[in-house]
């Protein structure tokens, strides 16, 4: 190992780390807020990587349907609602957002030529298609039990990771997909050959921290979301929908997703099960931060790209157990140093 | 009435058949369906272009699908030999089920034809094996493909990077006998999974001991993550992959990242750009011909090809088992046995077949060839 091997890895281990570190934040984000362990992270990585490839390569992708197939469940159920309350408009606005929106984008894409357009619009389709999936999943699977306890959101989140694998596999088949890079620039600093993707898989991710910090220090809706986290019962007295909350969270989660899967797709080879592996790193980094404290598991996601990388250098067969063994004195660590509350259930 | 009448005379016209003469029942287990499908359903569709009659002799063909389970598989060799009293079983596709049917084959005293690969269904020979054969080629064989051409351009040391799994430890332990019988030295031994999303570490350290090549190990399109990382390293020298790449899907992960790698294939995949005096290319033409008559121009694989070797081994061995016995016994059934072991140079898609007591796939050097990936595809070094 030379001073050169070193800084390769090193840049190796921040690019990864920096998604794991996306993913970090999101799964905090959505337990904090909602109390659910959000497995289904890595499947939006996948769905984003996905659905982008099928468009570059002239297909409608699948995963269009799944989104008016959930939109017209949402209808049904909020618009029936609100029916029986006698508020027609309020259902005409619910059919509008979750049925005509869908219905309006598989038009768009459908019609389209999408191979040709530029990649920024490619991009842009993709996230309109899998962002609005969080919310949607929210307000089917969660919704209705959202007062229920830790676990038994923890298993419908299996249920759901399981359903959506099963899913990606129906949708983009076993194969794997690789999309071109954003450009083919690429810089040479000394012994390091930075491509233009790794840059943009580091800068968005910096951007977007930032634009979340920002989020959640000066925006009405960052701060009800803050509230929510912190008490949820207070933040309702205090006229802050936890399902608005909930909607809202699932929504920057499903965006992180799918953002960090087009970031990637460049880069490696992306499979239907890939996204499960990437979102369990991140899990990594997230009970670095105890699934509460977001800096922290930012400093854990690095920890995790930068170990990772070290270890496929020195011991390749074991990289994956080095990497979850981490987690063992983390816990040791946490469970000593802080007092365990029981949950009241 | 008259669908009566039509029924009842096709059921006397099949019992006139067998009284005439009995005919030869060969039993097929295959996995149709599940994780093994793609493997098991070229075999099937193969399994209906065999000939209808072997040495005179009508053959009727009973097919079953195991659905890539091992359970399944050995009911339905015991269902094949006990009630259908086949005369001898093809299958399976898969090795653990392939392995599990060995037991039955011996009780029942039936000869058994695998298509799967592991070396263990026919080694080392036992009094339970001696009614087992089997027609694809061991990873040794491919191994040395590979280990004769980095002799012959002189690759002195080598770096070897494999899946971390039953597949990748499978091929070190080959590749590390016969290339240290070479005096080729395996500077670096690193190991990848097929669902990692970077193997810069590894990659590095493959090229920190300034190998004359590298060996991949890994299947399908997994495997091209480790190539394309290399090349994007400035890794310039030879790349080295097995047969498990050779799909087109991997062409297209891999692009030109891939220009150059040497691999191992059966001679069937390549049968069309054989050189004529290729002992295996007429036989290889003939299968991929039939096949893709029947199935469309490029459905051939590799695959397939296994369920036509047994059908041609069967074709060298029933005239001789004829003589010593009517099939539907005993008799023919060890008579078949023992044709199949004295199969000597028959030609199949795969290879050429000469069996003998101890080895009971009888293929040789003749059953592989070393491609290259030139210009996006597939072409053969000469």
């Amino acid at each position: 190992m030379d001073m050169s091997i070193a800084l390769i890895l090193s840049q190796d281990g921040i690019t990864n780390g920096a998604i794991y570190a996306l993913l970090a934040l999101a799964l905090v984000l959505v337990f904090a807020v909602t109390r659910v362990i959000f497995i289904q992270q890595g499947e939006f990585v996948a769905y984003g990587a996905l659905t982008l490839a099928m468009m570059q390569s002239g297909v409608l992708p699948a995963t269009v349907w799944m989104l008016v197939a959930m939109g017209a469940l949402v209808t049904v159920l909020d618009g029936g609602l609100a029916l029986k309350a006698g508020q027609g408009r309020r259902a005409a606005s619910v059919a509008g957002w979750n049925l005509g929106y869908p219905l309006a984008l598989a038009a768009v894409v459908g019609g389209l030529a999408v191979n040709e357009l530029p990649l920024a619009v490619q991009v842009l389709l993709t996230l309109a298609i899998v962002v609005p999936m969080g919310p949607m999943m929210y307000r089917l699977m969660y919704q209705p039990i959202a007062s229920a306890p830790v676990l038994v959101l923890l298993i419908v989140s299996v249920a759901l990771h399981i359903a959506m694998v099963g899913l990606g596999l129906l949708f983009f088949g076993a194969e794997g997909q690789r999309t071109p890079a954003f450009s083919e620039f690429s810089l040479e600093l000394g012994p390091l050959m930075v491509s233009a993707q790794t840059l943009w898989v580091v800068v968005v991710s910096v951007l977007l921290i930032v634009a979340l910090y920002q989020f959640f220090e000066r925006t009405l809706y960052g701060k009800a979301l803050r509230a929510t986290a912190i008490n949820r019962v207070g933040a309702q007295l205090m006229g802050i929908s936890p399902t608005l909350a909930g909607k809202l969270t699932f929504f920057l989660a499903a965006f992180i997703g799918a953002l960090s899967g087009v970031l990637i797709a460049p880069i490696t080879t992306i499979y239907y099960d890939t996204g499960f592996l990437i979102g369990l790193k991140g899990f990594v980094a997230a009970i670095i931060g105890g699934l509460a404290s977001y800096p922290l598991a930012a400093v854990g996601a690095l920890a995790v790209g930068l170990l990772e990388a070290f270890a496929s250098f020195w011991a390749s067969a074991y990289k994956e157990v080095i990497v979850f063994t981490l987690i063992i004195p983390v816990l040791l660590w946490r469970s000593l140093r802080s007092h365990h509350v029981e949950e009241e259930e | 009435m008259k669908l009566r009448n039509t029924l009842l005379a096709a059921l006397g016209l099949a019992f006139a058949a067998t009284a005439a003469h009995a005919e030869i029942k060969v039993g097929v287990v295959l996995s149709a369906t599940g994780p093994a499908a793609s493997l098991g359903i070229p075999e099937k569709n193969t399994i209906a272009l065999l000939p209808a009659t072997i040495g005179g002799e009508k053959v009727s063909y009973i097919v079953l699908d195991d659905a890539s389970d091992t359970t399944t598989a050995v009911k339905n060799a015991r269902k094949l030999t006990v009630e259908d009293g086949v005369d001898v079983i093809i299958g399976s596709t898969t090795s653990p089920a392939s392995l599990a049917m060995v037991d039955v084959a011996a009780e029942t005293k039936t000869p058994m034809i695998s298509m799967a690969a592991s070396a263990r269904i026919v080694a080392p020979m036992d009094d339970k094996k001696r009614w087992v054969f089997k027609t694809p080629q061991n990873d040794q064989q491919m191994a040395s493909a590979i280990v004769e051409h980095m002799v012959a351009n002189k690759v002195k040391k080598v770096s070897f990077i494999g899946f971390a799994n039953a597949y990748g430890e499978g091929w070190y332990e080959q590749f590390k006998k016969l290339a240290e019988a070479k005096g080729i030295e395996i500077a670096a031994s690193e190991r990848f999974n097929p669902a990692d999303t970077s193997v810069t570490g590894q990659a590095l350290k493959l090229m920190s001991v300034k190998p004359d090549a590298v060996f991949i190990a890994g299947s399908g399109t997994p495997s091209a993550l480790p190539q394309k990382t290399l090349r994007e390293r400035g890794y310039k020298g030879p790349i080295y992959q097995t047969h498990g790449v050779a799909n087109n899907d991997f062409l297209r992960i891999c692009g030109k990242d891939c220009e150059g790698t040497l691999l191992p294939v059966g001679p069937v995949q390549m049968a069309r750009s054989l050189p004529d005096s290729h002992p295996v290319k007429a036989s290889a033409l003939a299968y991929v011909e039939k096949y893709e008559a029947a199935n469309g121009a490029g459905s051939v694989s590799s695959f397939g090809a296994y369920a036509w070797d047994a059908g041609v081994l069967l074709q060298a061995a029933v005239p001789a088992a004829l003589k010593a016995a009517k099939p539907g016994s005993a008799e023919f059934r060890t008579a078949l046995r023992d044709a199949l072991e004295g199969v000597k140079e028959v030609a199949g898609a795969t290879g050429i077949y000469t069996m003998s007591p101890d080895d009971h796939l009888g293929l040789d050097d003749r059953s592989r060839v070393m491609i290259e990936i030139r210009n996006g595809t597939w072409s053969l070094l000469k």
